[in-house]
C-alpha cells in the first residue's frame, strides 16, 4: 500500500514539476500516435467509404477481413514490420527500424482497419436512398461521397477515437520496431513497461496516470465535437 | 409534346423482371400520376426515368435525346428534381438542405439565399429556416424535402408517394398547397400515388400499374370513367363490378341480365357476350320505399334493395345494398337520418343507365 502511495505522490511531484524527460516522452507518444492516426484516417476513411458505395465479387469476404483487422494484435503487427524493414527485409533500404518513423508505420497499420471498419458500417448505416437523392439534386460523384461522409461524421469521430484510444496505448509493436531508445523512441507505454521491470514503481504509475491523462483529454475534445448539438 | 418518353425499358432485379414498360410518355407542362398497388414498379420506373438506376434493356429520351451514357444521365439529372417517399434532410439546418443542390450546381451568393428564401415562402416553412432538420415533424421534414426540390427550379419534378405516412390534415394541407405551386409554377410533374383521392385531385394525366407493367394510360377523366379492365376498374375505386350478360342490345341501349336482374346500360355489345357492370357509389340514389311509389325519380334502373352493412366514412356513410346483387352506395349524414337507415331496412336503390360503365369481359 505505502508503495502505491509514494508513487502516487510521486507522480505528482513528476507531473507538476514538468520533468524534461517525462515530457519529452510525453511529446514523443502524442507526435507518434497522433500522426499514425491521422494517415490511418486518410487511408481508412477512403478505402471504407469506397468499400460502402461499391458493389463487387467479394465484398463480404472483404468486410470480414477489415472486421478482422480492427482486432490485430500489436505484437503481430511489430513482428510483420520489423521482418518488413529489417535490413534485409524488402523495405530494409529505408533504414527505418528502431526509429520514431517505423512506430508511426506500424501504428498506423494497427489504427487503419479500426478507422475503415467503423467508417465502413457508418457509411452503409446512413439510408439507402440517400445517395440516389444526393444525386438526383444534380451532385457530382465525388460531390456526393463527400456530403455523405460529412453526413456520416458523428461515427466517424468515434472511429478516430477508438484509432486514437488503439495506438496510443499500444505497447508491443512500438517497443519491437522503435527499440525504446531513451529520448529517441521512447515513448508513454514502452518506458511503463521498462520502469516496471527495473521495479522503479512511482515513475511507471506517474507514466501510466499521465497516458490516462491524455487519452482522456484527446476523447473529451473529441467528445465535445461529436455531442454538439448545433448543425454546422 | 413529349418530354420524356421511355420505350420498351426492362428492369431485373436478382433474376425478377421488375419492370417492363413497352411506351410512357411525359408530356410537357402536365401532370401525371402513376398508380397501382405496392410493388407494381411505381418506384423503380421513377428512378430509372430520372436517370437514377440503369435499364437492363431499352431508350429513355429526354426532349427528344437519348439518355444512353452516364454523361447524358447526369446532365438530364440536372434538370430533374426527385422528391423521395422518406424526406432524405442532411443533419444540418433547414437553410442548408434547401440550398444543397444549388450549391451542387455552383450557384452562389445572393441568388442561393433568393431562391431557397422563395422555396421555403411557397411551401410556408420560412420560419424553419434556422431549424436543425433533425427536430422537425414528419410533415415539417416532407415540406422541406418539396422546398428542397423546387429551389433548383427543374423542369420536371418526380415524387416518390409524396403524402405517404403523414396525418390526414398535414395531408390535407400539403396536397391542397402542392397543387397550388405545380399550377402556378407549371412544371411537369410525374408523382407516385396510390390514392385514388390524391390523383383525382392533383393528376391530369394517369397511368395504372401493375406487376412491373403498365395496364392503362388516359386522361384522368378517361381512366375514373372507363377503365378498361377490372384490375383498373378495382383500383380507381369504382365499388361495384357486377358480372352479367347483355340480353337484348338496339340503338346503344342494352339490357344486361345479372342474377336474373336486369339493367339497362348504355352501350353497343351483342347479345349474349359476357361484361362487367361497373357502378361508382356516388352515382347510385337510396330513397325510401313511399317516395317511391310517389314516383320521384327518372332513373331507369330502380330496385328494391336490402341494407347489408353499413359503414361510417367521415363525413358519409358507405352502404352495402343487396339488390339481387351486391350494391354500394354513398350516402350523407342528413339522408341517412332521414332515411332511418339501419341494417336490415328495405330501401329503393336507383341509378340511370348513363352511369352503368360496361367493360367486355372476354378480354
Amino acid at each position: 500500500m505505502e508503495l502505491i502511495i509514494q508513487g502516487i505522490i510521486k507522480a505528482f511531484d513528476l507531473i507538476i514539476s514538468f520533468d524534461p524527460e517525462v515530457m519529452g516522452i510525453t511529446w514523443l507518444s502524442l507526435k507518434i500516435s497522433g500522426t499514425a492516426t491521422l494517415i490511418s484516417l486518410f487511408i481508412g476513411i477512403s478505402i471504407g467509404t469506397v468499400v460502402a458505395l461499391t458493389n463487387f465479387y467479394g465484398k463480404r469476404l472483404i468486410i470480414s477481413l477489415i472486421n478482422t483487422g480492427m482486432g490485430l494484435p500489436p505484437v503481430v503487427v511489430g513482428l510483420f514490420v520489423t521482418i518488413l524493414i529489417w535490413r534485409n527485409g524488402p523495405l530494409g533500404f529505408l533504414e527505418i527500424l528502431y526509429t520514431p518513423s517505423a512506430m508511426i508505420l506500424a501504428q498506423t497499420v494497427i489504427a487503419t482497419p479500426i478507422v475503415m471498419g467503423i467508417s465502413l458500417a457508418a457509411i452503409q448505416n446512413l439510408p439507402p436512398n440517400l445517395r440516389l437523392q444526393i444525386l438526383s439534386l444534380g451532385a457530382s460523384r465525388l460531390q456526393m461521397v463527400w456530403v455523405l461522409i460529412k453526413e456520416a461524421r458523428l461515427p466517424l469521430l468515434a472511429a478516430v477515437m477508438a484509432g486514437f484510444g488503439g495506438v496510443i496505448s499500444e505497447v508491443g509493436a512500438s517497443i519491437m520496431v522503435g527499440g525504446n531508445i531513451k529520448g529517441y523512441s521512447r515513448v508513454l507505454t514502452t518506458a511503463t513497461v521498462m520502469e516496471t521491470g527495473k521495479g522503479n514503481f512511482d515513475i511507471a504509475i506517474a507514466l501510466g496516470i499521465i497516458l490516462l491523462l491524455l487519452a482522456f483529454f484527446v476523447n473529451l475534445i473529441l467528445t465535445q465535437i461529436q455531442q454538439r448539438q448545433n448543425p454546422r | 409534346m413529349n418530354m420524356l418518353t421511355v420505350q420498351n425499358l426492362i428492369v431485373r432485379r436478382g433474376g425478377a423482371t421488375v419492370l417492363d414498360i413497352s411506351e410512357l410518355n411525359v408530356l410537357q407542362g402536365r401532370i401525371l400520376a402513376l398508380i397501382g398497388p405496392n410493388g407494381a414498379g411505381k418506384s423503380t420506373i421513377l428512378l430509372t426515368m430520372a436517370g437514377l438506376l440503369k435499364p437492363d434493356q431499352g431508350k429513355i429520351y429526354y426532349h427528344g435525346n437519348p439518355i444512353d451514357s452516364s454523361a447524358s444521365r447526369s446532365n438530364m439529372r440536372r434538370s430533374i428534381s426527385v422528391v423521395f417517399q422518406e424526406p432524405l434532410l442532411l443533419n444540418a439546418s433547414v437553410y442548408k438542405n434547401v440550398a444543397l443542390g444549388l450549391k451542387f450546381r455552383h450557384i452562389t451568393g445572393s441568388e442561393v439565399e433568393k431562391r431557397v428564401d422563395e422555396s421555403l415562402e411557397y411551401f410556408g416553412i420560412s420560419s424553419l429556416a434556422k431549424r436543425s432538420a433533425k427536430t422537425l415533424s414528419g410533415g415539417e421534414a416532407k415540406r422541406v424535402s418539396l422546398a428542397r426540390a423546387f429551389a433548383l427550379k427543374p423542369e420536371l419534378i418526380m415524387m416518390d408517394e409524396a403524402f405517404n405516412s403523414l396525418d390526414p390534415p398535414t395531408r390535407e394541407g400539403l396536397m391542397e398547397d402542392l397543387r397550388h405551386i405545380l399550377e402556378k409554377t407549371k412544371i411537369t410533374a410525374v408523382l407516385a400515388l396510390h390514392d385514388r383521392e390524391e390523383t383525382l385531385r392533383l393528376a391530369q394525366d394517369v397511368s395504372v400499374m401493375d406487376a412491373g407493367k403498365i395496364v392503362q394510360s388516359g386522361t384522368t377523366a378517361q381512366i375514373f370513367n372507363q377503365p378498361d379492365s377490372e384490375f383498373v376498374a378495382n383500383f380507381v375505386g369504382t365499388e361495384s363490378i357486377l358480372e352479367g350478360t347483355v340480353n337484348s342490345s338496339s340503338g346503344g341501349h342494352m339490357a344486361v341480365s345479372i342474377n336474373k336482374k336486369a339493367i339497362e346500360a348504355v352501350g353497343d355489345c351483342s347479345a349474349g357476350q359476357k361484361v362487367y357492370c361497373c357502378l361508382r357509389p356516388e352515382n347510385v340514389t337510396v330513397s325510401s320505399q313511399s317516395e317511391q311509389i310517389h314516383g320521384k325519380t327518372s332513373a331507369r334502373n330502380v330496385f328494391e334493395a336490402k341494407v347489408s352493412k353499413v359503414i361510417r366514412q367521415g363525413f358519409f356513410y358507405k352502404l352495402m345494398l343487396d339488390c339481387g346483387f351486391p350494391l354500394v352506395a354513398y350516402i350523407t349524414m342528413p339522408s341517412y337520418e332521414d332515411l332511418e337507415i339501419a341494417e336490415g331496412k328495405t330501401v329503393v336503390a336507383s341509378f340511370k343507365a348513363t352511369a352503368v360503365h360496361v367493360i367486355s369481359r372476354e378480354k
